[in-house]
Parts: structure tokens; sequence; C-alpha cells
């Protein structure tokens, strides 16, 4: 199949390039940009008036549900929707059911993903057996049968020995390890940021201390243990405050924020919307503008969406009771270019956040558009509205905040690996 | 935010599941009619034909035996039908989910529910997924409101001291836990009181509690100097010894309200409980069977102001 994509704004971060240019695609990978590669045929040419053409998108963090959970949603379902989301790389964390800490069931996932259309899919596997936090995985063997990373999920290791020697383990090897700063004592039964909100509503509250407790424990692990860590979804300024420290101290950390909490705060949780009840909570307003500052500064080095589909039955509960979670790949672009349009920040750097940068986190040639590398594209219309409702989200997790309202930035072609496995036309949005 | 579940189009009230965001034209007129009432639970024949033919729901998803029957009782003077259904026995182990619960209900021709439930906001969920001639009465949520019990003791206050706007109150104890309590601030906020003090140890008080318009106080000394109405609120069994607090001693010493203690508020000023009482704990005996104690008239209006609201939703 060659394809050739004219008249479309390219943005490709990585090479520096925002411009006119044509692309040009041929047995999966870019053959051509700009001009046509000697005796090119298009099979197919793609009008890309108005669109932006860019890298695929890469998730770093998106539940497939599979194995375990196919009653929230199924491989297919989430592959489909991470290519209407113009995602065409995700990494998806281990907390299925049984959990991602055998090297067959890291295979099994990876052939059933290769075997459907959608993204490329890079499995994050357990740091710890059952990611009960007792006893380390085989990590070798994992990132053998195809693991980038490894991590605890949401559970955190209780016992900070383990925590040790698991960093240490896996810095034997330099495998990045991904944790989420979260002490399990200070969160408790918490479900919503210890502010104003959670006092009025009588929700059992989630202080700040048990992110920057448990950040504070990583920082200083990773200094004894030489151990890489990618800090996964951060969402208080100290937090932020502490890695931008760790960073200037040399550090090899890296972190990422779910891309709802740019825009979300402990305000939206006033009605009891049980949406708008995630893991970890949106906080205050002054932490949703230090997120949306520190993005903008690069301290965060990336945007992920931390899909969570969730069934009806385990979210139409009280909102405390309800599965915490939203469901996020089609939202990731809409929401991050709702971002760069609010902090006046420029398109090619939105497109970084959720290409490059995740990339090359996950130590992939992904996110970017060079001649030679894999066709990963996703083309949008950056001005074009769409309403999010439960028939538009092609995730069988309609759990979303933004259920009912309008979004801007939508995809109208994603191509994985030279095949166009998404396109949607402009009247039958 | 989604407009108010609370009210009605034309600003009357549909559901009661907080005191928080009710207008004060509203909490008046359910003390109005209140008063009402109390004259007809002081007649022989405790009864009046208002809610005939109405049936009512007692859905408690946690166990209570007083505030269900202080409902019941108020139900059955309106001549309503009422129906007690203690849930956390029957469905809800079984698997059913609550909204299957309600819905089954609703098919046996429900007009209102009265819901007490473990987690917060339970009412306003039931509230969003019923038909439309459903009305819910909260009875308690989580750790987020009690708006009955809020009432009646807005009833109290103004009943022994006639108004708000002059008052010195203070609420003292497990603030963070306390449904109560919250929703004691909503009303009191609303309804005008100039000074609103919240007392305890920082182990049991929310943080950013002063969002909610009140001053807070550690010691009781400080917090019930001068005032006209103590609060007292409920300490759980399971939090009187622990990481909240060392001992039921410690406590009784440092936030329980003796005799001694009371003479700091003002001569005249009144004692409150919503009940349960642990004698020796929050409240000394003298002052609970004292004469500046109110918590049994407490009690009497709790009818009142159940049946008032009863009416009101009734009648939207």
């Amino acid at each position: 199949m060659k394809i050739q994509i004219k008249n479309g704004r390219l943005i490709d971060p990585k090479n520096g390039i925002d411009a006119q240019q044509d692309i040009y695609i041929a047995a999966g990978d870019i053959v051509g940009i700009g001009n046509a590669p000697a005796d090119f045929h298009a099979n197919r040419v793609i009008d890309a008036t108005g669109l932006v053409v860019c890298p695929g998108l890469v998730d770093l963090s998106a539940r497939l549900r599979e194995p375990g959970f196919e009653y929230m949603a199924t491989l297919e379902s989430e592959m489909r929707a991470a290519a209407a989301g113009g995602v065409t790389s995700l990494s998806c964390p281990p907390d299925t059911d049984p959990p991602l800490d055998e090297p067959g069931l890291v295979e099994m996932l990876k052939f059933r993903a290769k075997s459907m259309p959608g993204p490329r899919v890079y499995p994050v596997g357990a740091l710890t057996w059952k990611l009960k936090g007792e006893r380390i995985t085989e990590m070798a063997e994992l990132h053998e049968a195809g693991c980038v990373a490894f991590s605890q999920a949401d559970t955190p290791i209780l016992d900070t020995l383990v925590l040790m020697r698991a960093m240490e383990y896996a810095a034997t090897f330099g495998f990045p390890v991904w944790l989420r700063p979260r002490d399990a004592h200070l969160v408790k039964d918490g479900v919503a940021h210890d502010g104003a909100v959670a006092a009025r509503l009588g929700l059992p509250p989630i202080p700040v201390a048990s992110e920057t407790v448990a950040l504070a424990t990583i920082v200083l692990l990773m200094k004894a243990t030489g151990a890489r860590v990618h800090v996964c979804r951060l969402s208080s300024a100290e937090a932020i405050a502490m890695v931008r420290q760790a960073k200037s101290d040399g550090l090899p950390i890296s972190c990422d924020i779910n891309v709802h909490h740019l825009h979300l705060t402990e305000l939206d949780v006033a009605d009891f919307n049980p949406n708008c009840h995630l893991y970890p909570p949106f906080r205050s307003q002054r932490d949703r503008d230090a997120i949306r500052a520190a993005v903008a500064d690069g301290t965060i080095d990336a945007i992920c969406s931390d899909h969570a589909p969730v069934d009806d039955d385990a979210k139409e509960l009280p909102f405390q009771e309800a599965e915490p979670g939203a469901t996020g790949l089609e939202l990731l672009l809409p929401l991050t270019l709702r971002w760069a349009k609010e902090q006046r920040c420029g398109l090619g750097q939105a497109v970084d956040l959720i290409t490059r940068r995740p990339a090359e986190l996950l130590g992939i040639e992904a996110g970017q558009l060079g001649v030679g590398a894999p066709a990963d594209l996703c083309l949008f219309d950056p001005e074009a509205w769409w309403q999010v409702t439960r028939k538009s989200l092609h995730s069988l997790g309609k759990n979303s905040p933004f259920l009912g309202m309008e979004l801007q930035g939508q995809v109208r072609y994603t191509i994985i690996d030279g095949h166009v496995d998404f396109e949607r036309n402009h009247n039958n949005a | 935010m989604s407009p108010n579940i609370q009210l009605n189009e034309d600003g009357s009230l549909r559901h009661l599941l907080s005191l928080d965001g009710l207008p004060a034209r509203i909490l008046t007129q359910i003390l109005d009619t209140a008063d009402g009432f109390l004259s007809v639970t002081e007649q022989e024949v405790k009864k009046v034909p208002l809610l005939r033919g109405k049936a009512i729901f007692n859905l408690f998803f946690e166990p209570s035996t007083r505030t269900r029957t202080t409902f019941e009782i108020a139900a059955k003077r309106l001549s309503a039908d009422v129906v007690n259904l203690n849930i956390s026995a029957s469905s809800q182990s079984k698997g059913e989910t609550l909204l299957d619960t309600v819905a089954n209900l609703s098919a046996m021709h429900a007009d209102m529910f009265i819901v007490r439930h473990s987690s917060a906001g339970a009412a306003h969920l039931i509230a969003r997924n019923v038909a439309d001639h459903i009305r819910v009465m909260n009875a308690g949520d989580g750790r987020h409101a009690h708006p009955t019990q809020g009432l009646l003791d807005m009833f109290t206050i103004r009943h022994f001291k006639g108004g708000f706007h002059n008052l010195r109150i203070a609420i003292v104890g497990d603030i963070l836990h306390s449904r109560v309590a919250r929703s004691q601030i909503n009303a009191l906020t609303t309804l005008g009181c100039p000074e609103l003090r919240v007392v305890a140890p920082k182990t049991l008080l929310p943080h950013d509690v002063e969002g909610m318009g009140v001053h807070v106080h550690h010691r009781l000394e400080d917090g019930i100097k001068d005032v006209d109405v103590v609060m007292m609120l409920r300490l759980q069994n399971e939090r009187m010894q622990g990481a909240l607090l060392p001992s039921p001693q410690e406590y009784f010493k440092y936030w329980g309200l003796t005799p001694d203690k009371l003479k700091l508020a003002k001569p005249d000023a009144i004692v409150m409980h919503p009940g349960p009482m642990n004698r020796g704990v929050e409240i000394d005996s003298d002052v609970a069977d004292g004469k500046q104690s109110v918590i049994l008239p407490q009690v009497t209006y709790g009818i009142a102001v159940r049946m008032a609201v009863m009416s009101i939703l009734a009648g939207n």
C-alpha cells in the first residue's frame, strides 16, 4: 500500500518541522517528505487540506482491561478507541487479572494485540509478583517478552525495603521503574482532595502529603539505588516542585500527568459526579495551575490519558463507592489542544507532549516523521468541534467527566504501520 | 455545576438532600410549617389526613432504629402508608445495586423515599434516578448531610432563642465525621447566625473547614465562652481510642461538657445534642439532665419538622 498525504500542515517536533508538506508512505514506512521518491505511484491519496499531519500519539498509560476485566472493556474495543483517538502506540499498566507478572501473559497480550488493527502495544510489567509488594518479578525475562518498564500500577509497595530491592534489581539491567507516588496509609479510604469541597461534602479526604511523602521516599531511594524512575500521574503543586528539584539535582527522573488534571479541580466533584472520581483526585485550582505551568515549562515530561474504561454498574454508585478512573484515549488529543490554546502554547508543543516525548520515555522510535521511520500518523482537524457522548466514544467505557461537553480537535485519520486503521469523514462525525 | 437538584423550576422544594444550597426562604418555610404541626403532636388524636393514600418507603441502608422511628411516626401522623426496609440485611447482600433496589421499589408505586446510607451522595444518586413524581428525603448519607436533624436543631434554637441574628453558637466534637455538623453549619450560615464556632482537636476537624464559614477553636474553654447555644456532637465508640484520640477519659477531660465549663457560656445558654449521648464522654450527666439542656425537646420537635418536610415535598 502506497499512500500520499497532500496539502496537510505537517508538525514533527523531533525534526523541527511545522509547514505544509506532503508525505509519502510505502511498505509501512515513511519514504518521502516534501518530495515524492522516484517512481512513487500512490494507491491512495489523502487530501489533508485543513488538517494537521503529525506523528501518531503515544499514550503512556491505557488500560485495555484484558486479561480479566472483559466486562469493563475488551482489547478489540479499546484498540479501536485508541485508533479513533489518534493513538498509534500505547503502554498498558500491569493491573490486569492476573497481573502482567509472567512472560507468558505478556507474550499472549502482545500476540493478541498484534492480531488486530490498532496501535502498537508496549506492556509495562509488574514490579512485584501479583503486585503484592512482596516478591520481585522476573524482570529480565519479562523484558525479553516485551515489557518496556516495570510498575505497580495503582498499588503501592507497603514494605520500603521491597521497594528499594525492586529498584536496585531493575537498576541492574537499567530498566526504568514507573511509580505512582501514593502512601497507602495516608490515602486509606480517601476519595477526594483534602480541601474545602471534601470538607463540605463529607467525602473521605486524600491529603497532598499522601503524594509528597511517597515521592520523597522514591527520590531518596533513587539516590540510594541509582534506579531510573518515571513518576506517574502527579497531582499537586508540591510534588511538582519536588520533581523539579530532583531534576536540577541531576537525578534520572521523569514524570507525567493525566490529561484530565490539566482542566479539572476539586470543584468538579461538587455534585458527586462519579465520573469525576479519579485517582489521584482533582486537587485545588492552585495545584491545577501549577500542573499547567509545569507542562509548559517542561518539568512534566509527558501527558497521558490514563485511560480507565469502567462499566456503568461500577460507576453508577455513590461517589465513594464508584470505581475510580475515566475513559481517556479519545480525549487525550482534544484536552491537550485545549490546554495549549488556553496556555497560549503552540500546536507544536502540544503535539510534542503526546508524541515525541512519551516515545522517548518508552525508548521506542515512534513519535516522529523522519524518512525511514515507521508510518504511524495522526491526521486531525484542529478546528472541528465535537460533542463527547456515549455514542461518539468508541471505548466501551463511557465514564468521562466531559460527557455532554463540546471539545475542539477531532481525529480524521489514524495510520498505523502504513495502514489506515481509522478514518472519519467530515459529515459523519 | 448542575442546576440545584433539590428545587423545582419554580424554586419550590423537590427533594431534601442537603441544607447546602437551600435558600433561607425554604428553611424558614419548613420551620414555620413545623410550628403548625407541633400542635398536632400535642393533640389527643395525633393525626392529620394530609398524606392519606401516599406510600412512603423508609430505605435504610445503614442500621438505625431511632431515626427510622421518628420518620415513621411523622409519616403516620400525616396518614401516609409507611413501609420500612432494612436493606443492609436483604438486597445489598445479594448483590443488587442501589439503583436496582430503587427501581424495584419505584415499581411498587412509592411516592417518597426516605434514605439513609453510609456513603456521601447516596441520596443525590437516588434523586437523580427516580421518576419525576417521586420525592427523596435524605435521612443521613455518610459524613455528608443529615438535613432533617439540622432543621430540627434550627427549630429548637428558634423556639428557645427567637431567631438567629444575634447568636453566638458553638458546635463541639467530632466535626470531621459528622453529617449532623455539616447540616447545622449550612443551616446556621444560611439563616444568618453571625458567629459560628467549631470546637475540636485537630484530628476531628476537616482541613479547610473555615471555608464553610466557621471559626475554629481547639480548646473547649475558648470555644464556648459567651455563647448562646452549645451544640454537642456524638463521638462514635470506634473513634474514642486509636489514632484520632488516645482515650475517652482524655477526651472527656478536655472536650467533655461539664457544669463548670458550661458556666463559661452565657447564663441562659441552651445545650443541645443529636443523640444518642455518651454520658461521661462528650457530656456530663449533670449537663445532659440539667436545666439548660433542651435535648428532649429536640426529639419532640424532630417529629414536627419531619412532618413539615414530608407535607411540603408531597405538596410540591
